[in-house]
């Protein structure tokens, strides 16, 4: 069965505007209503951090989000509690990114049968290594209807990539520059060779390029080479901003989807 | 049972690699080809002589007379505080930064707790004339500030971690991300038997040189190579791994880890990974981790910065869950009594780390024949600020 992600990308194969942020920030209970205006507003699809004590792949800008989440109390089994009924609201792709050793204390199997029940489409753990997801874990996604979401990065070799290609089923997430979650390196979307030589090598999924995504340039520029791009670490930002959800938010996407 | 690691990176089931795709290059090739590197004849011997001549290897086995007295049974200390920069933690940058210039890379990046391991890698830059950068806790910035200004005299770079605890967890999460963000030119030296495979089975191979050493001269001077014992301290694990390295398929040599209590096993401020932790995954690896219910990690506590780590190699995790280790804990004031007595009896002012290893040895049940070896991992030093307020004697 086709889950909304793989949908989603069926219906549309540019121009994907994918949004990030860190469930439990800046308030505990702001997850559905950031989910819910981030749909208004035109976004694609959404992924849902899942805040944990040591992200080693995040810049600052995430860290900082996750401590303030996990402050404000936040656990899978809280943020299950929210999302539970959000699919009467919303059929918007939802994917669901952390690390692997919160998951791990839950229970693989039992959190892929909760995010089925949810309606979750998706999971990225950044830290689960391909080879474990194949033997162990794969059957157990799969017969949950979710997309397990793997990285590349311009550092990857090719025979790795089309190896990543093969076990993935909704598109690729291509890390921009090498670098933490909001571009450390500042590089944005500059290595055109690394986006042209993963486009030139055909893959059955499409790739969404993310880490360092910040306005509409970048975002444009990302869509030049790919099918969409994901914000994260500058919609936090945003989110810190005066002024209430809705204004942030609105604003935000706004200035990300207006031409450069 | 075998305490090897096997081909996918496991001892039994803790290890393996799990990191972000953006350190699987670096990490797989280092993977391919440590081992194939380390067997090279000209490695060896620029490692050897680099051991002997600028490190002052081989370290003395040494009897402790007066401590043997007093604990009624033959305790060697294996004098690690003897090697250049005091401590065991040179034994593996040598070897580390020797690898990374055969990969060409020319910029180096530590984690360091102590500051000991921050200052062996920031010795073996300054001796091969590259870059250097040791992420360090801001907490351990001022309990071992000894070691920083070493670290800055020696030209290396040191940033402070000031996210989480501010301890040895947390710079070792800044020196990844170091990583991620400078995949090409740059080699992480890990000072312990942690992270992703192969670091743990390659830091134990360069730590080995312990008890290599210690098996020699056992049999000078006992006639003997097997100990009845060998007890060390574990942060990492890496001074525990190469003094056990060789005995780990002996098993009439009991081994016994010592872990840091902290202020005690249920004060909640504790670093005693094998009792407080359960399996979990922390920079790469899956060992027994200290970590609340919904899986986030908790905050460890020593007075020993060395210590003070939530996690333990896997190799430690395997000899735990197997039961080929004994486990000892030992609280910052036993710890602290220990280094007193072992500087009153002896004339020798241990680490703080290395104390927890020495304040275990009356719970081993240790005979009056039986050979006690105790691997004296550093000298206190970096140490004496702690010692003198704790002590009292700066007045006197
Ligand atoms: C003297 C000394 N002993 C022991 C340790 C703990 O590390 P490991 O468990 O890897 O030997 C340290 C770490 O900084 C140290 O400086």
């Amino acid at each position: 069965m086709e889950n909304r992600l793989q949908r989603l990308f069926v219906e549309k194969q540019q121009g994907l505007l994918s949004v990030y942020f860190t469930a439990g920030f800046p308030n505990l209970n702001d997850t559905v209503p950031i989910i819910l205006e981030l749909e208004r507003n035109g976004v694609e699809m959404i992924e849902v951090g899942m805040p944990f004590s040591d992200p080693l792949a995040d810049g600052p800008t995430i860290q900082h989000s996750s401590e303030l989440a996990l402050r404000n109390g936040m656990t899978i089994p809280k943020l299950f509690e929210q999302l539970k009924g959000i699919r009467e609201q919303t059929q918007i792709p939802l994917v669901l990114m952390g690390y692997l050793n919160p998951v791990m204390q839950y229970g693989v199997e039992r959190f892929c049968q909760k995010c089925q029940e949810i309606g979750i489409d998706g999971i990225i753990l950044p830290d689960l290594p391909l080879a474990e997801y194949v033997e162990e874990y794969k059957e157990i996604f799969e017969a949950n209807c979710l997309s397990k979401v793997f990285l590349v990065t311009p550092q990857t070799p090719e025979q790795r990539i089309r190896e990543i290609d093969s076990h993935s089923n909704a598109f690729v997430y291509m890390v921009s520059s090498a670098s933490t979650t909001g571009g450390t390196n500042n590089k944005g979307v500059e290595n055109t060779e690394y986006f042209q030589r993963v486009k030139a090598m055909g893959l059955k999924n499409p790739a969404i390029i993310g880490f360092g995504i910040h306005n509409n340039e970048t975002f444009a520029q990302a869509c030049n080479h790919a099918s969409g791009a994901i914000i994260g670490s500058a919609f936090i930002k945003a989110l810190e901003k005066e002024g209430s959800l809705t204004e942030n938010i609105q604003s935000f996407i706004q200035s990300i989807r207006n031409q450069p | 049972m075998s305490y090897n690691v096997n081909e996918k990176g496991f001892y039994g089931k803790f290890g393996g690699a799990y990191i972000p795709e953006m350190l699987f290059p670096n990490v797989e090739e280092l993977r391919q080809n440590y081992l194939q590197i380390m067997q090279e004849p000209e490695f060896q011997e620029e490692l050897q002589g680099l051991l002997r001549d600028y490190v002052g290897r081989p370290t003395p086995l040494y009897f402790a007379k007066r401590l043997s007295e007093k604990y009624n049974t033959k305790i060697y200390l294996k004098r690690e505080d003897l090697n250049h920069t005091g401590a065991h933690k040179i034994n593996n940058t040598v070897g580390q930064v020797l690898l990374a210039k055969r990969l060409g890379k020319t910029r180096i990046i530590a984690e360091t707790g102590a500051g000991q391991h921050g200052v062996a890698t920031a010795t073996v830059c300054a001796l091969m004339g590259l870059e250097c950068i040791v992420y360090m806790g801001a907490i351990d910035i001022e309990r071992q500030a000894p070691n920083v200004a070493r670290m800055k005299m020696l030209g290396a770079k040191v940033v402070a971690a000031t996210s989480g605890s501010k301890t040895l967890k947390d710079a070792t999460n800044e020196a990844i991300r170091d990583w991620i963000s400078n995949p090409l030119d740059t080699y992480y030296i890990i000072g312990s038997v942690v992270g992703p495979h192969p670091y743990p089975d390659m830091v134990a191979r360069f730590q080995a040189i312990i008890s290599e050493e210690i098996k020699w001269q056992l049999q000078e001077k006992e006639g003997r190579q097997n100990p009845d014992y060998v007890v060390a301290c574990v942060g990492g694990g890496s001074n525990a791994a190469g003094a056990f390295y060789h005995y780990l398929d002996v098993p009439e040599v009991k081994l016994v880890a010592v872990e840091a209590a902290g202020l005690g096993i249920d004060s909640g401020e504790s670093a005693a990974t094998s009792v407080l932790g359960k399996i979990g995954v922390i920079h790469g690896s899956r060992t027994l981790l200290m970590q609340t219910e919904d899986g986030q990690v908790t905050e460890p506590y020593s007075i020993s910065a060395g210590l003070d780590y939530p996690g333990v190699g896997p190799l430690h995790a395997h000899l735990y869950d197997s039961k080929r280790a004994i486990f000892e804990s030992v609280t910052d004031d036993e710890a602290l009594q220990a280094v007193l007595e072992l500087t009153r009896l002896e004339g020798i002012i241990p680490a703080l780390e290395s104390a927890h290893a020495l304040a275990a040895i009356h719970r081993i049940g240790a005979k009056p024949d039986d050979i006690v070896v105790l691997n004296l991992s550093g000298r206190g030093d970096k140490d004496l600020t702690t010692y003198l307020n704790r002590f009292d004697l700066n007045g006197k």
